[in-house]
């Protein structure tokens, strides 16, 4: 019997509680809209630009996130002295991702709806950058990754673009192309091995690239292997590389395994040239690698710190005079990827989403220190690659490819 | 001679594996306890002989001595205050502090360092032997030496002194060897101190081997020891050896096949085979579950 | 009676919360960043529910359980991104699959005992991350993309029914048998409990939700990629259960809400965060070994004068 009475006055409770629900529902439909697409230009503020970077200040990839980070605190200390964009001081607001996709998705969210920033400078590897995508176009944040050398981080698989997502750096086929290119006419290689690293992306394009680049240029891939980030002993597929007796190995990864790889081939008496991209980039290679290890290696970059150029010199000087140490790529995207979004914040004449968006992929020849670009119609910047060997553990400028 | 030359990599890969699991092998032997930490400790050996070597600048030898000294001392103090309560708990929070150490060693040094990796600089004369071809690198022939010279001494030590003995009766019966007069947290702290420095020596000689390391290179080598470990039969210190070397060739030859891949994989397949199959693993004995 | 009364206790409860954040976040109040710390607290009371059952009611220690998250959020993003089925669809497929993977990996683990299951789960774990890390139908190491389609209401019903069927199976004669394979498993054993078949079944309920969890996570953080849920994951879900206290289903949920809130406040000193959470593992297991409300349930807290009131 009470259990009777109990369930009426919960059965009430349920009616009334439904019926708020509907109530709020009904009455918030029109504001609803309203906070949907409104909280993206930040209009309170009128004389700051917030730009906000999502970046991987910790975590596996950290030094990337936090090279990024440098090149764009000097950018934006350098327009700010010089008077700011239209007058308006830029100020940094920085996320840290952990170098994790649902934490880049968190700061994305944090940084669209908390921060309300006008622009954002997406994470430094393509799968973050990724998971940032579609909080860029939802909310109309014009966003830009300095490093996410993914095709996907602009293009979907479907063929359709990400209206809001930009970037800052070549894409990886273009790297593939430009190492096969450097293997068969520099090098004169024709039985080529490949050993990319599996766990990324990245290493996996630009296998790919270069594959079907080395085949077309007249080589044959003797061997393909890959490896997981993360291992330490590369011995047994080196040898098996070894075996197959090629006169040249492409080996796209990064820094930390890379060192250990070139160290191990050159210990089980492989001579062979080596090859990589710019995910060699960091003097902890050399350290790891061994000076001598790396002779007769060479990378495709996004620039050289020793890039005659007068502008680029320049930079290398204010770099230096900044942090104490000569940039590095990610360094140089960090700076490039400011200039980038002022430039398209100055030729938009607002920091309206929408006309920044606009002006970001009408961008053309722009110049900045890792190259003169234009923007095509995938939100990719057509630019050229440099091409570095190192030399007694120091990086040679060898030369510059365009397109 | 590719063959031979992946055998020579397999055993090498595999006598680091060897030099972690005779420590971690011992640990469970005498408290039965999973010691997630372990690995860390190894992690915590190989940055003490990276400073020693590069901010002191001394030699390899006197690197390994301090590193070894060292982590006995941690793991005596992990011991002391960790798992010294936690005797007479259930096995799951006993499992669970281990993980907790571990993590609370890992990030512990990420936070005073942080996470990037470390390039061990070169100690010691790099030379390498070549045979018909295949390549021999003086460090892993140390590396396999050294492992077999630490696992006679144990052998010796377990079998032959008194504290070995005591040690032998704690991991048999800790109450019995109790009343027979065996102070059985001294017995305990000496295993993990033994333990602990072994770790350290398999530190340094992997950040020497390989040059780098960072602070979660514990994680995988630890749970790889501890593969090698049941596969030996845990407690039992020859299996250690045993089934570290067999781990390294096993991973050599799946590498060596094309499924590098899989490598990790196989470990785990391995394992958990064995834990199904044969639990004791080759040289463990069998057990009764008591009431 | 009893049972009932509780049953719509929670049901009411259920809905007064519903309707006060459907209501903020209808008003414009709770944003999208909040909404998504709201999402994501229900995914971890889900992972801590889920593995509750399996080391909180049946004592079975699983250091795994990110691996069945893995799955249930793979197979949903297979079903909503590549085969076109409807999202609810995917989230059930998803839980499903993950839970024949618990079947799978339970009927041969679960006889080992103590560490040795531990392990071995730990070990399975990984291998189902490496065999989503080599096959390129899901993108391998890169990941998969996958669309936002979960909303708040999505995670807060499968937080509904993972803690309803999880507090009913525990209340039922299946729970009662889990319960005593914990207390002591060979006594179970001795009398005539088929103690390898509610393990089996408390796991594969357990890796069900776990699998749920992991789809309503796959659709609401657009990428999932294998190394999300590697061992630290799993890590992260026992925390809830031990912190909570082992039995205590009430004690998994709150600690799963108060992590989650500690863990993004605490999201730009990542190191921090974890040193936090390991000594909070220590100092739990060295003084209160049972986590911190034991085997009791908030509810207990309420029932004073209740006489005869059954303890679970």
């Amino acid at each position: 019997m009470t259990e009777k009475k109990t369930l009426k006055r919960f059965a009430s409770v349920f009616l009334a509680s439904s019926l708020i629900v509907g109530a709020l529902a009904g009455c918030s439909s029109s504001e609803g809209t309203k906070t949907e697409g409104g909280s993206s230009s930040s209009s309170e503020s009128s004389d700051v630009i917030k730009i906000g970077a999502n970046l991987e200040l910790s975590g596996a990839v950290a030094s990337y996130g936090s090279s990024i980070a440098n090149g764009a605190e000097l950018a934006i200390e350098e327009i700010n002295a010089a008077g700011g964009i239209d007058g308006k001081q830029i100020e940094l607001v920085k996320v840290d991702n952990k170098s994790e996709n649902a934490e880049a998705t968190n700061a994305a969210i944090k940084l669209a709806t908390q921060d309300k920033v006008t622009a954002m400078i997406a994470p430094a590897t393509s799968g973050n950058a990724i998971a940032t995508a579609q909080i860029a176009n939802q909310y109309k944040i014009p966003t830009v990754t300095a490093s996410g050398t993914a095709p996907n981080v602009t293009e979907n698989e479907d063929g359709s673009i990400n209206d809001y997502v930009f970037r800052t750096c070549f894409i990886d086929p273009f790297q593939g192309i430009v190492a096969a290119n450097f293997a068969s006419n520099e090098l004169s290689a024709k039985n080529v091995a490949i050993y990319a690293d599996n766990a990324s992306d990245y290493a996996k394009g630009l296998a790919a690239s270069f594959k079907e680049q080395i085949e077309a240029n007249g080589g044959t891939v003797v061997a393909e292997e890959a490896y997981v980030a993360d291992d330490t002993d590369f011995k047994s597929t080196l040898t098996r590389i070894k075996s197959a007796n090629p006169n040249f190995i492409f080996i796209p990864g990064y820094y930390e395994e890379v060192g250990l790889i070139v160290k191990q081939a050159r210990e089980l008496g492989i001579d062979a040239p080596l090859m990589g991209a710019d995910g060699w980039d960091s003097p902890t290679l050399v350290e790891l690698a061994g000076a001598e290890a790396l002779n007769n290696t060479f990378i495709t970059n996004h620039y050289s710190s020793q890039d005659p150029e007068e502008t680029i010199q320049g930079f290398v000087e204010a770099f230096n005079e900044k942090f104490s140490e000569s940039p590095n790529a990610f360094h140089a995207l960090g700076y490039d990827t400011v200039y980038y979004i002022k430039d398209a914040i100055e030729r938009a004449g607002s920091t309206d989403g929408e006309a920044i968006q606009k002006a970001l992929a009408e961008t053309e020849n722009l110049s900045l220190i890792t190259g003169t670009f234009s923007v095509d119609e995938k939100h990719n910047p057509v630019k050229s690659a440099t091409v570095l060997e190192y030399v007694d553990g120091n990086q040679k400028f060898n030369s510059k490819v365009n397109p | 001679m590719e063959w031979i030359q992946q055998l020579v990599n397999g055993i090498s890969l595999g006598s680091i594996y060897a030099l972690i699991a005779l420590g971690y092998t011992m640990v469970y032997g005498i408290i039965k306890l999973i010691n997630f930490a372990h690995g860390d400790v190894f992690m915590l050996g190989a940055f003490i002989g990276f400073y020693a070597i590069s901010r002191w600048e001394i030699g390899f030898f006197p690197a390994l001595i301090i590193s070894m000294v060292l982590c006995a001392i941690i793991g005596v103090i992990i011991e002391r205050v960790a798992y010294k309560r936690l005797r007479s708990a259930t096995r799951i929070a006993a499992l669970i502090t281990a993980i907790g150490v571990s993590l609370l060693i890992e990030y512990t040094v990420i936070f005073f360092r942080g996470a990037s990796p470390e390039a061990y600089p070169e100690v010691l004369p790099k030379s390498s032997i070549n045979i018909l071809g295949v390549n021999i690198s003086s460090i892993s022939i140390l590396i396999l030496a050294v492992t077999i010279v630490l696992m006679i001494l144990l052998q010796f030590i377990v079998h032959k002194t008194k504290i070995g003995k005591a040690m032998r009766a704690v991991s048999l019966d800790a109450d019995a060897a109790r009343l027979m007069g065996i102070n059985v947290d001294n017995t305990i702290s000496a295993t993990f101190a033994i333990g602990s420095a072994l770790a350290g020596a398999a530190g340094v000689i992997f950040g020497v081997y390989y040059t780098r390391i960072e602070p979660l290179m514990g994680v995988l080598p630890g749970l790889k020891a501890f593969i090698a470990a049941v596969f030996g039969g845990i407690g039992s210190i020859p299996g250690a050896m045993v089934g570290g070397l067999s781990l390294g060739l096993v991973e050599t030859v799946v590498s060596a096949l094309g499924f590098s891949l899989w490598r990790d994989a196989a470990a785990f397949v391995i394992l958990i085979l064995i834990l199904i199959l044969k639990p004791s693993g080759i040289f463990g004995k069998n057990t009764r579950e008591k009431v | 009676m009893k049972k009932s009364k509780a049953f719509w206790v929670f049901s009411v409860l259920a809905l007064v919360i519903y309707a006060v954040v459907q209501g903020l976040i209808s008003g414009g109040i709770l944003d999208l960043y909040y909404q998504n710390i709201l999402v994501q607290m229900c995914i971890n009371i889900m992972l801590a529910v889920s593995l509750h059952i399996i080391i909180g009611i049946t004592g079975q220690f699983s250091i795994g359980h990110a691996g069945f998250m893995a799955v249930g959020a793979y197979f949903s993003a297979i079903a909503t991104m590549k085969l076109g089925l409807p999202l609810p669809v995917g989230l059930l497929l998803g839980a499903v699959v993950a839970a024949l993977a618990g079947l799978l990996v339970g009927i041969p683990t679960l006889r080992l005992k103590g560490d040795y299951l531990a392990i071995a789960t730990l070990g399975f774990a990984e291998i189902i991350r490496i065999i989503f890390l080599n096959v390129d139908y899901v993108g391998g190491a890169a990941g998969m993309v996958v669309m936002n389609m979960t909303t708040w209401t999505y995670a807060f019903a499968g937080v509904v029914i993972t803690i309803i069927v999880i507090s009913n199976f525990t209340k039922s004669r299946h729970g009662r048998g889990a319960i005593s394979i914990r207390e002591d498993e060979i006594a179970a054993d001795a009398m005539g409990i088929n103690t390898t078949y509610y393990k089996v079944v408390a796991f594969t309920i357990g890796s069900l939700f776990a699998g749920l969890a992991g789809a309503i996570y796959a659709h609401n953080f657009f990428i999932i990629q294998p190394t999300t849920f590697n061992f630290l994951k799993s890590f992260d879900i026992l925390i809830y259960v031990v912190l909570g206290g082992l039995g205590s289903l009430s004690g998994s949920v709150i600690a799963a809400i108060f992590l989650t809130v500690v863990s993004a406040y605490l999201a730009n000193f990542p190191e921090t965060r974890m040193i936090i959470y390991s000594l909070v593992l220590i100092l739990v297991m060295l003084y209160r070994p049972t986590g911190l409300m034991g085997t009791k349930e908030i509810t207990s807290l309420f029932k004073f004068g209740k006489k005869g009131g059954t303890k679970i």
